[in-house]
C-alpha cells in the first residue's frame, strides 16, 4: 500500500476507494473498513475476531484494523518497520518481543485504605482479560507468560480519599512479565498510583475497569533505574457517565513504553489522558495512545508534555483518536508539547483523529515541538532573574501544567522534586 | 540621586528586506524624581527606545550610549539591568504559563534584592499594593499573565513597579487599551511609587490622556527615530490641540514617509 492510499483511507476520504461509495444522508464519508463491522473490540458482541485470528479490515490503515488477540502465536516477529514499533529501537527491548518472560516479575506491594480489595490470583480468575485484549507482540507476549496478577477492586459507592499506592519494585534484568487489574466499581471514586521504580525489564499488561458513574483517576509513574525497559499497556474500559483520568509521568529507565487507551461502553462517559516525560541523554521515552469513541456523547481530552536533553535522548508520542460512525456527540481534543533543552535530543510527534460521522460536538488535535520562547525569557530576565533560573522556571512552568492537574498534593511535590533533579542534571 | 543617560544612540533592527534603523541619534538624560514623556506618532521609536534600554535581544545598538551612574548599561545583560535598577513596564507582557505570579513575584524580588524578601513582610506588601491596584487576591494563584485581560496585565505590571523598587521605571505606552476607571488606578500606582523620592519615570505614550493623571516634568517628541522637540509640560497641551501633523510637515522627506506610514497603520 502506498503513502498515498494509506492516509486516504486512514482519513476515511471517499476518494480512497471507486466512485462514492461510502457516502450517507448526512454527506459525511465512512471508511468501508469499518461501516459494517463498526463495533467496539470489547464492546458486548463485538464484530472484530477479537480473540483468535486477529481483527477484520487492513492492518495499518484504520485504527480500528489493528489486529487484537491473547495469543502471542497470531502476531508476527517483529521487523522494526511495523507502524507501531518504527519509532522503537527493537534492540534495546532486551527480549521483551522474543523472548519467553520468565524472570522474576517486579514485586508489588499496594497500600490501600480500608475497604479497597487486594487479591492476588492465578491466570484463570474470570476477570483477566474483561478490559484489556493485547494489541501488540509485547503486550501478548506478557500475556502468555504471567503467572499470578494483583487485582485490585473499589467497592461499589466507596469514596475512598486517600490514594491507593501500588509500589512496584523491579527485580532485576531477566526479562518478566507483570499482570494488573484495576476495577472501580459502579460510583465509587478512588485515585491508584501505579510507582515504578529499581531495575526491571518487564512487558505489562494493566487491565482498569471504571464502573457506571464511577470515577477513577490512575497515575503511573516510571521512576526506574537507568538500566529498566518497560513496555506497558494500560487499557481501560468506562461504563456509563463514568470519569477516568489516566496520567503518565515517564523520568527513569532505558526504555519506556506506555501505550494507554480508553474504551467506551455507554454514554456520557469522559476521559482525560495526561502525560509528562522527561528525556536525559540516551533514554527512549515513548507513548502511544488511543482513545476509541465507539458510543455517542462521551468526552477525551489529551495533553502530553514533554521535555527532551543530552545526546540522543529521543522521545515518541503517537495519540491516536477514533470518532466511529456510532459516536455521535463526541467532543475531543488532544495535544502534545515538546521543549527540546539541548542540541542532539529528538521528539517524534503524531497526533492521529480519525473522524467517521460529522455529528459531533467538536474535534482537534495539535502537535508542537520546539525550543525556549524568547520572550518568556526576556520578560523573567527584565525583573532581574537570571538566565539560568529563568530557563529552570519556563522548564518547571512548562512542565506544571500537567503536575498542577494530578491534584494529589504528596505526589505533586514529589514530582516536583524529581523534575527539579533532571533540571539540575545539567544546569538548565 | 542617580542619572540615566542616553547619547546619541543609534539602533537597528534585522527585517526580511535587511538592516532597518529605527532609532537615529537620541540623547537624553533623566535624574531620579524627574518624570519625563515621550510622545511620537505610531512608528516613532519610541518603544524601540524602551526594549533597548531593557536590552531585549532584537534592538542591535550600533552607535551611542546608555549610562547609569556612569555605569555602561549596553555592557550588561538583560538581568543585570534589571538588577542595577531598571525596571521595563511592556506595552504586551507575556504570558507565562505554568510559573505562578506568587512564585514569580518572590523570585524576582529575591534576584533584585540579593536576598529573599522577609516572608511576613513581603506577603502583607503583596495584598496591600495589590489590593490599592485593585486586583483580584486569587491572581497570586494563577500564571503570570495567563488569561488577564489587558487592563489587568498593565496593573500587574505597575504592582511589579510597586513592589521591586527601581531607580528608573521605563512605561512603555502601558496607558494604551486601558479604560478610563483603569487608567486612574495605574496612574495613582505610578504616582505612589513617584512619591516616594527614589526613582526616575520614562513615560512613553502615544496619548496625552494619561499626562492628565501622570504630570510629566519634561516632554520630548519623538518623529522618525529622533527627538524632534523638547519642552516643558505645555508642550503635551499644545500636542493635545494640534497632534503629530506638523512634524511631519516640517521635518525631512524621510519622516514624513513615517508620519505617512504610520496614518495607514
Amino acid at each position: 500500500m502506498t503513502d498515498i492510499t494509506t492516509e486516504k483511507a486512514r482519513i476515511g476520504a471517499p476518494s480512497a476507494q471507486p466512485f462514492i461509495n461510502g457516502f450517507t444522508e448526512e454527506g459525511e464519508s465512512l471508511s468501508p473498513i469499518n461501516s459494517a463491522e463498526s463495533k467496539a473490540p470489547l464492546a458486548g458482541a463485538s464484530a472484530k475476531s477479537h480473540s483468535h485470528g486477529g481483527g477484520v479490515g487492513i492492518p495499518d490503515s484504520s485504527r480500528a484494523g489493528r489486529l487484537t488477540s491473547y495469543n502471542l502465536a497470531d502476531f508476527k516477529p517483529l521487523t522494526g518497520m511495523e507502524e507501531d514499533w518504527r519509532f522503537t529501537p527493537l534492540k534495546r527491548l532486551r527480549g521483551l518481543h522474543t523472548d519467553a518472560l520468565t524472570g522474576t516479575a517486579p514485586e508489588v506491594l499496594v497500600t490501600a485504605p480500608l475497604g479497597v480489595l487486594v487479591e492476588t490470583v492465578d491466570r484463570n480468575d474470570k476477570r483477566i482479560g474483561s478490559a484489556a485484549i493485547p494489541e501488540d507482540r509485547v503486550s501478548a507476549n506478557a500475556w502468555e507468560n504471567f503467572t499470578e496478577a494483583t487485582v485490585i477492586t473499589v467497592p461499589a459507592e466507596a469514596q475512598v480519599t486517600d490514594e491507593i499506592s501500588v509500589l512496584i519494585t523491579g527485580q532485576g534484568t531477566e526479562a518478566s512479565a507483570q499482570h494488573i487489574v484495576i476495577e472501580a466499581k459502579k460510583f465509587s471514586k478512588a485515585v491508584v498510583v501505579l510507582d515504578h521504580q529499581g531495575t526491571a525489564v518487564v512487558s505489562q499488561n494493566v487491565e482498569i475497569l471504571v464502573g457506571d458513574g464511577a470515577d477513577l483517576t490512575v497515575i503511573s509513574l516510571q521512576e526506574w533505574h537507568d538500566d529498566s525497559v518497560h513496555a506497558s499497556s494500560q487499557q481501560a474500559k468506562l461504563g456509563r457517565d463514568a470519569k477516568f483520568k489516566h496520567i503518565v509521568v515517564s523520568l527513569g529507565g532505558d526504555l519506556v513504553r506506555m501505550t494507554p487507551s480508553a474504551r467506551f461502553t455507554a454514554t456520557g462517559a469522559e476521559v482525560e489522558l495526561l502525560g509528562l516525560y522527561f528525556a536525559d541523554a540516551g533514554q527512549h521515552l515513548e507513548q502511544r495512545l488511543f482513545v476509541d469513541h465507539s458510543v455517542a456523547n462521551c468526552k477525551s481530552n489529551v495533553l502530553y508534555k514533554g521535555a527532551l536533553q543530552g545526546k540522543n535522548a529521543h522521545t515518541v508520542w503517537v495519540g491516536d483518536v477514533l470518532i466511529r460512525k456510532e459516536a455521535e456527540g463526541t467532543d475531543t481534543y488532544e495535544a502534545n508539547r515538546n521543549l527540546v533543552l539541548t542540541d542532539g535530543a529528538r521528539a517524534d510527534s503524531v497526533p492521529n483523529l480519525e473522524i467517521e460521522t460529522g455529528l459531533i460536538e467538536g474535534a482537534g488535535h495539535a502537535s508542537a515541538t520546539g525550543r525556549f520562547d524568547d520572550e518568556h525569557l526576556f520578560y523573567l530576565m527584565a525583573r532581574g532573574i537570571s538566565e539560568e533560573v529563568a530557563r529552570r522556571l519556563v522548564v518547571r512552568g512548562f512542565l506544571n501544567e500537567i503536575i498542577q492537574k494530578i491534584k494529589v498534593p504528596a505526589l505533586e511535590e514529589r514530582l516536583t522534586a524529581a523534575v527539579e533533579r533532571e533540571l539540575a542534571a545539567t544546569n538548565n | 540621586m542617580s542619572t540615566l543617560e542616553i547619547k546619541d544612540l543609534h539602533v537597528s533592527i534585522d527585517t526580511e528586506q535587511g538592516t532597518k534603523e529605527i532609532l537615529k541619534g537620541v540623547s537624553l538624560t533623566i535624574k531620579t524624581g524627574e518624570t519625563h514623556a515621550i510622545m511620537g506618532p505610531n512608528g516613532s521609536g519610541k518603544s524601540t527606545l524602551a526594549s533597548t534600554i531593557a536590552g531585549h535581544p532584537r534592538y542591535n545598538v550600533t552607535g551611542g550610549t546608555i549610562t547609569l551612574d556612569g555605569e555602561d548599561v549596553l555592557a550588561m545583560s538583560v538581568d543585570e539591568r534589571a538588577r542595577a535598577g531598571l525596571f521595563l513596564a511592556m506595552q504586551y507582557p507575556v504570558e507565562v504559563p505554568g510559573v505562578s505570579m506568587t512564585n514569580f513575584l518572590r523570585t524576582a524580588k529575591t534576584a533584585i534584592d540579593g536576598e529573599a524578601p522577609s516572608l511576613r513582610h513581603w506577603t502583607k506588601d503583596v495584598k496591600a499594593a495589590m489590593a490599592q491596584l485593585r486586583i483580584d487576591a486569587d491572581f497570586t494563584q494563577r500564571n503570570v499573565n495567563e488569561g488577564f485581560s489587558g487592563g489587568e496585565k498593565k496593573r500587574v505590571e505597575i504592582l511589579q513597579l510597586e513592589l521591586f523598587k527601581p531607580r528608573f521605571a521605563i512605561l512603555d505606552e502601558t496607558d494604551s487599551g486601558l479604560d478610563v476607571d483603569a487608567l486612574k488606578v495605574v496612574s495613582e500606582g505610578v504616582n505612589r511609587a513617584h512619591a516616594e523620592g527614589n526613582m526616575g519615570t520614562l513615560l512613553i505614550t502615544h496619548y496625552t490622556r494619561i499626562l492628565r493623571y501622570i504630570k510629566p516634568d519634561f516632554v520630548h517628541v519623538f518623529v522618525d527615530g529622533q527627538v524632534v522637540e523638547e519642552g516643558g509640560p505645555e508642550l503635551a497641551d499644545r500636542l493635545e490641540e494640534e497632534g503629530y501633523d506638523r512634524y511631519a510637515k516640517g521635518a525631512g522627506a524621510a519622516s514624513i514617509a513615517a508620519a505617512a506610514a504610520a496614518a495607514q497603520a
